[in-house]
């Protein structure tokens, strides 16, 4: 066996993406479906001079790592549905203050409790929405580990060019799926390293003044600039204010930094849909399943395509559209009852042509599941 | 260097009401800092939510106004990932014992070298005089009209429990000694967290018929004492104040780095260690 293969799962595949990315710090709090991701951490961090720190409860995990960011430190946290709801204050800190840092989310069924170890794909609406007050985010998925490790590296990129918490939305399905890995190289896939300021000790930094291509350079705590930074409202030196023209600028900035590079963030895989007359929409691991009923039906010659989404926020309406314009019907396959499907219905032309095939009972959504949606869609009965 | 280096003037005047205790603190901290002679590119100080928390403002270090309660959940993050930097935590006794009551808690188990001050003054005061977890039993309140049916932590003893290696209450009134306490946290290679009781005139005496915030400072005078004094055993009801705990335990930073030594022997082949 070649060296750079390797068998693993997808939250391996997530780990040692971190890695490649240079993490340098992850906080985290034991929780099922995600736990390898720490446990696996524990041993690798220190290896190479990084930490690890298995903290007293999810929220403080979040809160870790934002401090660990600050300090000039690629960081990390991993957790499933009910640990993803008690970081929320804390995303909502990370977004205010534009930290960048990775949360994994590895979605089990909910809510609550729910189903610990069965996969869902209930928590896209709280990646987009769970912390409170006017915001935007990133969040990314991926069907496949060699999907995982580009999406965990992206997810890092993305953090530190935008300068904004990013979600990584995988799902128990994806986190414990054994499969190939095909180690990239080092310098193979691009890391994005944090931008430091140049402003020189002694001459005023404004660590919330953007550059003029919007970018935002910083400042390790421990470095030659002492600032602020807060969860309040704050002008471009970090100090508190409710000027209302910068609280404004504020808040249109942290929306437009990210809603107003849609395009820049959009990751999409197509497969088969430049002819397709009904077109799939998903992602995650609901993907390989849609996936696999592409490629079957494309054998028997009918006309199936596929659009698989990596960025699920910023939604990239743009791209739905165009890729759903010629289809006779789209048919959004997911495991939730239809968070992903309404952004579809949303953002195509025709909404009436759009259709659910979701799978919520803790079962992996099968190709059966599809097909007998697919049945009805062309008319053939149930 | 001057006090006044140590702050940023521009800022001034504080948000704090007249008489408030927090402002005495701040005081005695910076005076800490300087007889310490510690690099103000060194210090980060992380606060939480409340009055206490405002302090970040004003100091002219690396400074992190952060969440209610959660001020230590970040401190470790910071101090974990650069143990080189002195990192202090000024915290209101809602935000350090009722809602940060678990960070704090298990800081001071893992003995992280962070120095926690609680700006004690047993009342919420950002958001109008509710009663905390030091609000004494009888006492009055916003959301305590008819008085205060909960029981009051000790602090000094929770934090004890808890592992804490470096433990001590002092008070707005005794500044010199606080000052002296201070650096003595600072230094102190560990987690360490002194009690600061602290005046609130404006949603505690006002409720509690303290008239002034120079009858509230008396009171401090009058009703603490130092540990083991005579005047204690006569009168079990004082408040005694000074340092509880001072010992040496392995710190947090400098065990992960053994960690750091020992894994950095291994070597991950094909993903296995």
């Amino acid at each position: 066996m070649k060296k750079n293969i390797r068998f693993v799962q997808g939250n391996e595949a997530c780990v040692e993406a971190a890695m490649y990315a240079d993490l340098d710090f992850f906080a985290g709090y034991p929780i099922t479906p995600s736990t390898e991701i720490a446990e696996l951490l524990a041993y690798r961090l220190p290896m190479k001079g990084g930490k690890f720190i298995q903290m007293e409860d999810e929220l403080s995990s979040m809160c870790a790592i934002i401090g660990a960011s600050l300090t000039g430190k690629k960081v990390m946290t991993a957790t499933s549905g009910p640990g993803f709801s008690l970081k929320q204050e804390a995303i909502g800190f990370a977004v205010m203050t534009e930290t960048p840092c990775v949360i994994v989310n590895v979605q089990r069924g909910g809510p609550s409790t729910g189903l610990p170890t069965s996969g869902s794909q209930g928590d896209v609406m709280q990646a987009r929405w769970g912390t409170h007050g006017e915001h935007a985010i990133i969040a990314l998925t991926a069907s496949n580990n060699q999907d995982v490790f580009a999406m965990t590296v992206e997810a890092f990129n993305l953090s530190e060019t935008f300068r904004t918490p990013v979600i990584l939305l995988l799902d128990e399905v994806v986190a414990h799926t054994r499969e190939r890995l095909i180690m990239p190289k080092p310098g193979e896939i691009h890391v994005v390293e944090r931008l430091k300021t140049s402003v020189p000790e002694g001459t005023d930094y404004h660590p919330y003044l953007p550059r003029e291509d919007g970018r935002l350079p910083m400042s390790d705590f421990g470095g030659v600039h002492r600032y602020n930074v807060t969860g309040l409202m704050h002008d471009m030196w970090g100090f508190p204010s409710n000027n209302p023209k910068v609280v404004y600028g504020l808040t249109h900035h942290l929306v437009d930094k990210i809603q107003g590079y849609t395009q820049e963030i959009t990751r999409t895989k197509e497969f088969f849909i430049d002819d397709a007359d009904c077109l799939l929409v998903s992602y995650g691991s609901s993907a390989r399943t849609a996936l696999h009923v592409v490629e079957n039906r494309r054998a028997r010659g009918e006309r199936l395509g596929l659009l698989e989404l990596h960025t699920l926020w910023p939604f990239p309406s743009d791209i739905v559209r165009k890729s759903c314009a010629s289809a006779n019907s789209v048919l959004v396959v997911e495991m939730n009852m239809g968070q992903i499907f309404q952004e579809v219905k949303k953002a195509v032309d025709d909404p009436g042509k759009v259709f659910l095939a979701n799978q919520i009972d803790g079962n992996f959504i099968t190709p059966t599941d599809v097909l007998n949606i697919l049945r009805i869609i062309q008319g053939k009965g149930a | 260097m001057a006090v006044k280096d140590y702050i940023r003037e521009k800022f001034f005047p504080h948000i704090w009401c007249p008489g408030c205790g927090h402002g005495t603190i701040m005081g005695s901290m910076i005076r800490a800092i300087e007889n310490l002679g510690i690099e103000k590119n060194n210090i980060v100080v992380v606060s939480g939510i409340g009055c206490s928390s405002r302090i970040c403002g004003y100091l002219d270090f690396h400074t992190l106004h952060t969440l209610h309660g959660r001020a230590l959940a970040f401190a470790t993050g910071v101090k974990l990932s650069r143990p080189e930097l002195t990192v202090i935590v000024p915290m209101g006794d809602g935000d350090a014992f009722a809602i940060g009551g678990n960070h704090l808690i298990h800081a001071a188990r893992r003995n992280i070298d962070i120095t926690a001050i609680i700006m004690n003054n047993n009342i919420y005061g950002m958001t109008g005089g509710q009663y905390s977890p030091s609000t004494g039993y009888g006492d009055f309140a916003t959301t305590a009209p008819y008085g205060n049916i909960d029981q009051s932590f000790d602090f000094v003893k929770l934090a004890q429990g808890a592992g804490a290696s470096f433990v001590a209450r002092t008070t707005s009134y005794h500044v010199n000694a606080m000052m002296k306490i201070l650096e003595k946290a600072i230094t102190h290679k560990g987690f360490s967290v002194v009690d600061v009781l602290s005046q609130c005139p404006t949603y505690f005496g006002r409720k509690n018929k303290f008239a002034s915030p120079i009858d509230m400072l008396n009171y401090y005078k009058t009703n603490t004492t130092p540990i083991g004094s005579e005047a204690k055993e006569k009168n079990p009801d004082l408040i005694e104040r000074g340092i509880f705990v001072q010992e040496e335990r392995p710190e947090y930073c400098i065990e992960y780095d053994k960690i750091i030594e020992k894994a950095s022997q291994r070597k991950v082949t094909n993903g296995k260690v």
